[in-house]
């Protein structure tokens, strides 16, 4: 039997209050999963372990079957991150920042150049692939930082809040290309506060509150664990406020 | 007592309260016990400062102070000196007044005039030029004031005179920048024009000073009987500032009248425009963005290289960088024409020039370790990149060091033409400055943006001190190798004690 994709077992974090209390998570390869929580639920905190960017004070991360604790270059082999923050060099272009993904990851440079243009194609970002980024906007630097996390054909994509601030043709074409990515077999986590996204795209839901998975599954299988036939926003609401963690 | 908003006074409170809270975040970083700490600190090195200052003005004051040629030569020289620092610091401090974008967004919606809040932020600048400067005059005034009398206390009026017309000047050349080359370059050329006029009138005196074989001190010029015997008659009005720094009250109340009687001309004639460019500045980010030929070859390369690359081409594309290279390289005119007027006629010229290229080596290498080590743009990236953190940072560290070494390189080549052995001296402690200044920027590494860069010495000072003290012992130790002294080995020893407590007071790493 393969690995999944993605396991945590007993993921523990604290800073000056513990922010991730003993989080077990299993998610299948090429699942679209979305991790939903109030501000300060700790979603972002365990996407930043899993991602290799925080030591965990307890647990283990498992990513296709490689330990990402023991093992973090393998992991990270296969493994993309995107955050809420683009981060791009203001003065590298698109098509240099892409180079430099690519060289990090060691794509070969034949096929590096060929997905990097198909990539900027794709996104929109072909007339600007020769200017500096430093004048991009907000959505454009999205853009470029999910090019990025996709140049080195990853099979795990963790995504942080990636729509926010995004104009509605922007996050289209974020949502088309996830979307993509899934139906050919990667698996991708995405954090949003952005219920209807996760309630259209994803196939399973986890549900964090105070630091802990209060609740995950389907869809349907969140409605039937609240008994009615409702939205993921009331199904969100009444679990988070049942945790005594009102969004 | 309650202020109509909007009104002047209304502006100078809010940013009054604005320039408290920074000044107090940055000392005190989040706590608030730190404040007295400075208060103490600060109080005990002005009394000090006040004790140098008496024991270095009583000589002169006992041998009786007359505003004759020669001293008015030095007061107005030494004047010049500090009012083209001042000049260059107002001139950076103008460009944040266009270019801060924190709460002009906000402020240039409102139904406000911009040109009440240009006009109160210009006054401050003036005002913080003055207070500044009168901080670093200060012991001395007050010790003349003591000793001669209190019409020294006009030299205040001189300051705000000479701050006024400093910030004046600022404005009238930002404008003129904005009309030139537009508000996408104005800031960076203001940079560059501030760093060339704050270095320039020093090294440019001190050149003059070694072409006319007169030695290489900055004062030197002034006490030039070529230059004195040259120079106007004391009832000149040449002098005016000079009599008026000495004591002459109507004089500085006129210095002072003049200064602030222009700087209020100038606002008053830039103060319009003020919201256009200052929207034209902020809104840098709509404007597209410059087209590059591309160099996105794709060719094969290790991690190291893509890293070693990429840093090398943001470096190549960074404003800082070419305006402190501009800055090094000003620096070590004076010492390359000393070289120069000495060639040939032995090897005393060097204990100048060694100390000299290798403190620059020291802070080129530190400030570059700085932009590479820390300030990582984007370092999610990076982090979560397949490679052990060891070569990054290796990688960085090279990339640097390479820099510094091709610009140190042809100078080597030229000292070693005149003398082998001061070129290998240079070298190795150049190379030793460098590695320590890359090395203390390595421990106190911080996750931070290239453009915090201005404020990298407000958040570490530990690194900023080691950076220092380090550049300097080499220094030393590379001039006392070059003079044959067997005391060199003093200087590198405490260079490597300094290095010692940098690595023990440096936080832990992060992941």
């Amino acid at each position: 039997m393969s690995s999944p994709a993605l396991a945590l077992r007993g993921l523990t974090k604290a800073f000056d209050r513990p922010v991730v209390e003993n989080i077990d998570l299993t998610i299948a390869r090429g699942e679209f999963y979305a991790l939903l929580g109030p501000n300060g639920a700790g979603k972002t905190t365990i996407l930043r372990m899993v991602a290799g960017l925080l030591k965990p004070d307890a647990g283990a991360i498992s990513i296709f079957g490689i330990d990402a604790l023991a093992d973090p270059v393998a992991a990270k082999q296969v493994t993309a991150w995107v955050s809420d923050e683009p981060m791009v060099y203001d003065r590298l272009t698109p098509l240099e920042y892409l180079d430099f993904v690519a060289g990090l990851w060691q794509v070969e440079p034949r096929r590096a150049a060929a997905v990097a243009n198909e990539l900027i194609d794709w996104l929109g970002l072909r007339p600007h692939a020769n200017e500096l980024c430093g004048g991009f906007s907000k959505g454009m630097l999205q853009k470029v930082a999910l090019a990025g996390a996709l140049v080195h054909d990853p099979q795990l994509i963790i995504l942080d809040e990636p729509l926010t601030g995004l104009d509605a043709g922007s996050a289209r074409q974020v949502k088309d290309v996830l979307l993509d990515k899934v139906r050919s077999g990667v698996t991708v986590i995405m954090t949003t506060h952005i219920l209807e996204v996760a309630e259209r795209m994803a196939q399973r839901i986890g549900v964090i509150a105070g630091g802990r998975l209060v609740a995950e599954g389907t869809l349907a299988e969140l409605r039937q664990r609240i008994g009615r036939e409702t939205t993921l926003e009331e199904i969100f609401l009444d679990l988070v406020s049942q945790q005594g963690a009102a969004p | 007592m309650t202020l109509a908003a909007g009104t002047l006074p209304w502006f100078a409170r809010h940013e009054l309260l604005l320039a408290w809270r920074d000044f107090a975040a940055m000392l005190t970083r989040g706590r608030k016990g730190r404040l007295w700490g400075f208060a103490i600190g600060g109080l005990l090195v002005y009394a000090l400062l006040h004790l140098i200052a008496w024991y270095t003005i009583r000589p002169w004051q006992l041998g009786g102070m007359v505003a004759d040629k020669q001293t008015l030569v030095l007061v107005s020289g030494m004047g010049l000196l500090f009012w083209a620092v001042t000049l260059s610091q107002a001139l950076e401090s103008v460009t944040r007044v266009y270019y801060a974008r924190a709460d002009l967004d906000l402020i240039l919606s409102s139904p406000t005039s911009p040109q009440r809040i240009f006009a109160v932020r210009a006054a401050a600048v003036a005002i913080t030029t003055w207070v500044l400067g009168a901080l670093l005059i200060s012991p001395l005034v007050t010790v003349l004031a003591i000793i001669a009398g209190p019409a020294w206390l006009g030299a205040y009026l001189v300051l705000a005179g000479l701050a006024a017309l400093s910030v004046a000047i600022a404005l009238a050349v930002t404008l003129l920048l904005f009309r030139l080359v537009g508000p996408r370059q104005t800031r960076f050329i203001a940079q560059i024009i501030a760093a060339i006029i704050g270095a320039g009138f020093i090294i440019g005196i001190q050149a003059v000073a070694i072409l006319s074989h007169e030695g290489f001190s900055r004062l030197s010029v002034f006490q030039s009987e070529d230059v004195i015997a040259a120079a106007p008659e004391p009832s000149s009005l040449v002098w005016l500032p000079a009599h008026a720094a000495m004591g002459d009250f109507p004089a500085a109340t006129l210095v002072a009248a003049t200064g602030l009687a222009i700087l209020a001309g100038v606002i008053a004639l830039t103060a319009p425009s003020y919201g256009r460019l200052a929207t034209a500045a902020t809104g840098l980010s709509h404007i597209r963005g410059q087209r590059r030929r591309s160099r996105a070859a794709f060719r094969p390369t290790t991690q190291h290289q893509a890293l070693r690359r990429k840093e090398w081409r943001l470096l190549q594309r960074d404003p800082w960088l070419l305006s402190q290279t501009l800055m090094q390289i000003l620096y070590l005119v004076p010492p390359a024409l000393l070289i120069w007027v000495n060639y040939g006629a032995g090897s005393g010229a060097f204990i100048v020039v060694v100390p000299v290229l290798v403190m620059a080596c020291g802070q080129l290498a530190g400030g570059l370790a700085w932009l590479a080590i820390s300030g990582e743009d984007a370092h999610d990236l990076v982090a979560t990149a397949p490679l052990p953190r060891g070569t990054v940072l290796r990688a960085k560290v090279e990339a640097v060091l390479v820099i510094i070494a091709i610009v140190l390189a042809p100078i080597l080549v030229f000292i070693g033409l005149a003398d082998l052995r001061m070129a290998l001296v240079t070298g190795l402690c150049a190379g030793l400055s460098a590695a320590a200044a890359t090395a203390i920027q390595l421990w106190f590494r911080v996750t931070a943006r290239r453009s915090m860069f201005r404020r990298r010495q407000v958040a570490s000072r530990a690194a900023t001190l080691s950076e220092a003290f380090s550049s300097i012992m080499w220094a030393g130790t590379g001039a006392l190798l070059a003079a044959g002294s067997s005391v060199a080995l003093l200087p590198a020893l405490i260079a490597l004690a300094v290095l010692g407590v940098a690595r023990l007071v440096a936080p832990k790493s992060p992941i």
